[in-house]
């Protein structure tokens, strides 16, 4: 008996089209889609032929709230986005509205923002790597992922009060001074960190089971990711070497020296591969910012209240899951005019129709997994 | 700032009158272009401006504006690394031209704006309501769209409950 | 006729007390080992694992058996009553038969058949009926796939493991399980020193056998189909769940029967080592010296008191397999050395092969159902055949031939093992093509 209440669109259906087609429903409600997402696929015995993902279960209309919102009552709506990466989305939102404002954070405000984003890259990417690896059945590696998060989620909480949504930097600048034993914690969580992420590959990548699960697995060329508009590890994976960091470097990037990684194949080792690349790198990034972390004030000449002049910016930085951009237009007033949320895992979700054809069921996880989408931000 | 550098000139030797204004706001540089042409001009960014990479397209409403609708396209180059920005301006029952063949990006972009706006995009092979329900009513991202007239009608049926106090 | 009766009863006194100790022991065991396989995946996860409910946990099998009793009985619409009601009974009887025939130790054993190792294959076959009949009887689409996919990873792997067991057979010249393990020791090695590479077969066999990772896809939470076990749910599910825990006893107690010794201590038939008798009396010892020492660090006094009396039981058990030992007493019941040791060899083999069972589940990902199904074809299959009749040659020649068996059995092991290498380069070359993308092109591109 169908509940009205539920909307049609989320119960389960099993359609029978053509003479050996048949449509499988992986409902919102799942244990891999990592949110609510939908997918539609045809499938033909065992293998996909086609798919359609649905999503907006977890709309909230963010980008109507921030027209009623004052540029920094604004902000904490960001975090909640990407809620596995807050501190990125808060950094592009900050930069965002100080581009449009002409402001500029001070050194010390820029290298604390960098410090903090790349302990929440690797964060974020260690979550990613515990749930792709629980979902293609590998059950231990998520603890040991956990276990590393926890202690760079202690680190937020003791510089800014909150684990998850972090609401870490301001417009122009910080609000609260880093705390005293910031760079003692930061190191005393990187100087391992290598062997640890060490400890992770010899669990999975000489592992011919992972192997066999990911090689070959959902295979994006150059050509296809750059016109399917992917951004980040996805992109990287296919083979093209682009970083935002490098490229139109923004907080305190330029002073630091760190690597790109690319992969060759586009498939779906190949992004796990960058993935765990990026964090060694980020472990690197952040050793060389504490070294030297300027004196100064930590809040830019911004005024208490916002009005920037009438105009419009368009700021992307580097998230870990891929090119997140802020459009932001403002009419002169307290409060935007429009903000527009760029998100990368929707974007990134768009090639997953591309990436499955030809593929069997028990791939679709996989794939979705080295997606790497976040809900929150796919549907905003 | 109006800009007139050889980017903006070698627009408008290709596409003439179909540009129409081009400034640079907080150093990005900005074109306004005809909303007819904007897939040869999407397509000409794309091909001979290596523009190849579709970063976002979106929409802006000004209601008080007779073409009330600006939708907006940001492009990034990966050879010049550098960004443009197009905007087409578009009035609420105008057609615009969709971009899904240039990059494929577009395909879910456009359903966005359709959604959010109302904007309907001309060629898209399958322009339906990507984040809200099929079957919802109007058009939130538009400025007369407030709370108090959201789709009442199909929250009290989907979902039981009383919305829009 | 009474009198017939009674004689009949007494004349299988012991067959009957194992019976009923299985049946009545053998549940809760398999509880335990739930729980002992929740506590090692939780060590393995940097975590501790059940520590609520009971000490450390240890009443934890017992409040799940109760709460799954008091679950509400949920049987699907359209689903097949009566085939609902028997397919996890088949599972679990099908389970617990194959225990009868098995040897625990020289004095525990139901059923002294001379075909014993063909009957427990045999009945364990049978459990895959329960498993067929529990996906048909749900009347659901997934659960049929998830039952049929598991049947036909079952046989498969089945054929693989009937070959390894084969293999050892051939050595022990016997089907019967007491005298398997008596060929053995008339042998001085153990069968896995002899037959390697059937043991290795017959592990990975015995692992998709029990629908373990890296072979659960069938029955895995996050793939598609949730398995035959999907409208099971309060008792019927632990019925089920009691089935697959009492077939990982099944196919250690064969391993250990064929590959590990059975009962015999190890280097049973050299006085030089008999000091290892001791073994059994230290462990129990040192374990229970450990309790003690863990006993006043308890945050709680209830646990405190409990490691206390774990210790002592400990005790208990060191001074019972400690007895043997002293003359007088091995004079008096000369059978007790042999039963009280050889279950204690036994059971600590059968502990540490569900060990390796859970270790290798909590380190490896899971295979998919094609790979699953190369793997069991192309390559453990073909493999156990050139197993065969390389065991069948190095014991044809030594036997015939007079050479020894130290040159006989390492020569074929090694070109078995080069035979292995030679269809593992074989499948890496068949993943590669990877036959599921491409070749539909004309399908993709309309679809």
């Amino acid at each position: 008996m169908a509940d009205e209440r539920i909307p049609a669109a989320a119960q389960a259906e099993t359609t029978v089209l053509g003479a050996d087609e048949i449509v499988l429903n992986m409902g919102p409600q799942h244990p891999s889609t990592h949110g609510v997402l939908r997918v539609k696929l045809r499938l033909d015995g065992e293998k996909v032929i086609g798919s359609e993902c649905v999503i907006g279960y977890l709309h909230r209309g963010v980008e109507k709230i921030a027209e009623h919102r004052s540029y920094q009552q604004f902000a904490p709506y960001v975090d909640r986005m990407d809620y596995v990466a807050a501190v990125s989305n808060g950094l592009g939102y900050c930069e965002a509205v100080e581009k449009l404002l002409g402001a500029e954070a001070p050194p010390r405000a820029r290298v604390i923002r960098t410090i903090l984003t790349e302990l929440q890259r690797i964060a974020s990417h260690l979550f990613w790597l515990g749930t792709h690896a629980l979902d293609i059945g590998a059950l231990t590696p998520l603890f040991y992922c956990l276990r590393e998060r926890e202690e760079i989620l202690k680190i937020f909480e003791k510089f800014c009060g909150a684990r998850l949504t972090t609401h870490a930097f301001r417009i122009g600048g910080l609000q609260y001074e880093a705390y005293d034993e910031l760079e003692h914690d930061v190191e005393r969580f990187c100087t391992p960190f290598d062997k640890r992420v060490d400890e992770y590959e010899s669990l999975l990548t000489g592992n011919r089971i992972w192997v066999g699960r990911t090689k070959g697995i959902g295979v994006l060329t150059a050509k296809e990711a750059i016109d399917y508009g992917a951004s980040g590890p996805v992109l990287r994976g296919s083979g093209v070497k682009w970083d935002i960091r490098k490229a139109m470097p923004y907080a305190a990037y330029d002073q630091y020296k760190f690597e790109i990684p690319t992969g060759t194949n586009g498939d779906t080792f190949d992004r796990y591969m960058v993935r765990m690349e990026e964090m060694r790198q980020s472990r690197l990034i952040c050793l060389q910012a504490i070294e030297n972390i300027p004196s100064g004030p930590i809040m830019g000449k911004v005024g208490k209240v916002l009005k920037p002049p009438p105009g419009e910016v368009y700021h992307a930085i580097e998230a870990p899951k891929g090119e997140l951009g802020y459009y932001i237009v403002s009419d002169g007033t307290t409060q935007p005019y429009r903000v527009r949320i760029r998100p990368p895992s929707l974007i990134n979700l768009e090639a997953f129709d591309k990436m499955i054809r030809g593929h069997l069921v028990a791939d679709v996880v996989a794939i979705i997994g080295t997606l790497d989408i976040v809900l929150g931000e796919v549907d905003r | 700032m109006a800009l007139d550098n050889d980017l903006v000139k070698r627009y408008t030797e290709k596409f003439g009158p179909a540009i129409l204004e081009a400034w640079t706001d907080r150093k990005q540089a900005i074109l306004v272009v005809g909303r007819e042409l904007l897939a040869e001009i999407a397509l000409y960014s794309r091909d001979v401006e290596k523009f190849d990479w579709l970063s976002d397209l979106t929409a802006v409403d000004w209601p008080k504006r007779e073409k009330r609708f600006d939708v907006v396209l940001n492009m990034y180059s990966f050879a010049k690394n550098e960004r443009l920005r197009i905007k087409a301006h578009a009035a609420a029952d105008e057609r615009v031209p969709s971009v899904q063949g240039i990059w494929t990006t577009a395909n879910w972009m456009e359903r966005e704006v359709f959604d959010m706006f109302g904007i309907i995009f001309e060629g898209h092979p399958g322009l339906k309501r990507i984040l809200l329900p099929d079957e919802w009513q109007g058009h939130p991202l538009r400025k007369d769209y407030d709370i108090l007239t959201q789709d009442t009608a199909w929250v009290r049926e989907n979902l039981g409950i009383e919305s829009g106090q | 006729m009474l009198m017939n009766v009674i004689h009949f009863v007494i004349s299988i006194w012991v067959p009957l007390v194992c019976a009923l100790i299985i049946v009545a022991v053998l549940p809760l065991v398999a509880g335990y080992i739930v729980l002992m396989e929740r506590k090692v995946m939780a060590d393995m996860q940097a975590r501790l694992g059940p520590m609520r409910v009971g000490p450390h946990g240890l009443l934890q099998p017992i409040a799940d058996a109760l709460k799954l009793l008091i679950k509400e009985d949920i049987i699907p619409e359209e689903a097949d009553k009566l085939l609902f009601w028997i397919a996890p009974l088949i599972s679990v009887t099908a389970a617990m038969l194959a225990m009868s025939a098995l040897a625990i130790g020289p004095w525990f054993q139901i059923a002294e058949l001379n075909v014993g190792l063909l009957f427990i294959v045999g009945i364990s076959a049978l459990g895959i009926f329960g498993i067929v009949l529990g996906g048909w009887s749900s009347n659901s689409h997934y659960s049929l796939l998830g039952a049929l996919r598991s049947a036909a990873q079952l046989v498969s792997y089945e054929t693989a493991a009937g070959l390894a067991i084969v293999g050892a057979l051939l050595l022990a010249g016997t089907l019967s399980t007491r005298e398997i393990t008596g060929a053995q020791n008339a042998y001085g090695w153990w069968f896995i020193f002899v037959a390697p590479v059937g043991f290795f077969i017959y592990l990975v066999a015995s692992i998709a056998e029990t629908n373990r990772a890296p072979f659960d896809l069938p029955e895995a939470e996050s793939e598609l189909v949730a398995g035959y076990m999907t409208e099971y749910s309060g008792f019927r599910w632990a019925l089920y769940f009691l089935a697959e825990y009492t077939n990982m006893v099944v196919v250690a107690s064969i391993a250990t029967t064929l590959f590990l010794g059975g009962w015999l201590r190890p280097f049973a038939g050299t006085p030089a080592f008999n000091f290892l008798d001791g073994f059994p009396s230290l462990l129990m010892l040192l374990v229970g010296g450990y309790c003690f020492y863990r006993a006043p660090k308890q945050p709680v006094k209830v646990q405190s008191m409990f490691m206390v009396a774990v210790g002592l039981l400990l005790i208990v058990a060191a001074i019972v397999l400690a007895l043997p030992l002293v003359p007088a007493v091995n004079n008096m019941l000369p059978g007790l050395k042999p039963g009280l040791h050889g279950a204690f060899w036994f059971l600590l083999k059968v502990g540490l092969y569900i060990y390796l069972f859970m270790w290798l589940r909590f380190t490896f990902p899971r295979y998919r159902f094609d790979q699953l199904m190369r793997l069991g074809w192309q390559f453990l299959i073909p493999l156990s055949i050139v197993n065969v009749m390389g065991i069948g040659l190095a014991l044809a020649v030594h036997r015939q031939w007079g050479w020894s068996a130290w040159i006989t059995f390492p020569i074929t092991t090694v070109l078995t093992l080069l035979v292995a290498g030679f269809l593992g380069w074989e499948e890496e070359k068949q993943e590669d093509k990877h036959p599921f993308v491409g070749g539909t092109e004309e399908k993709l591109k309309d679809a």
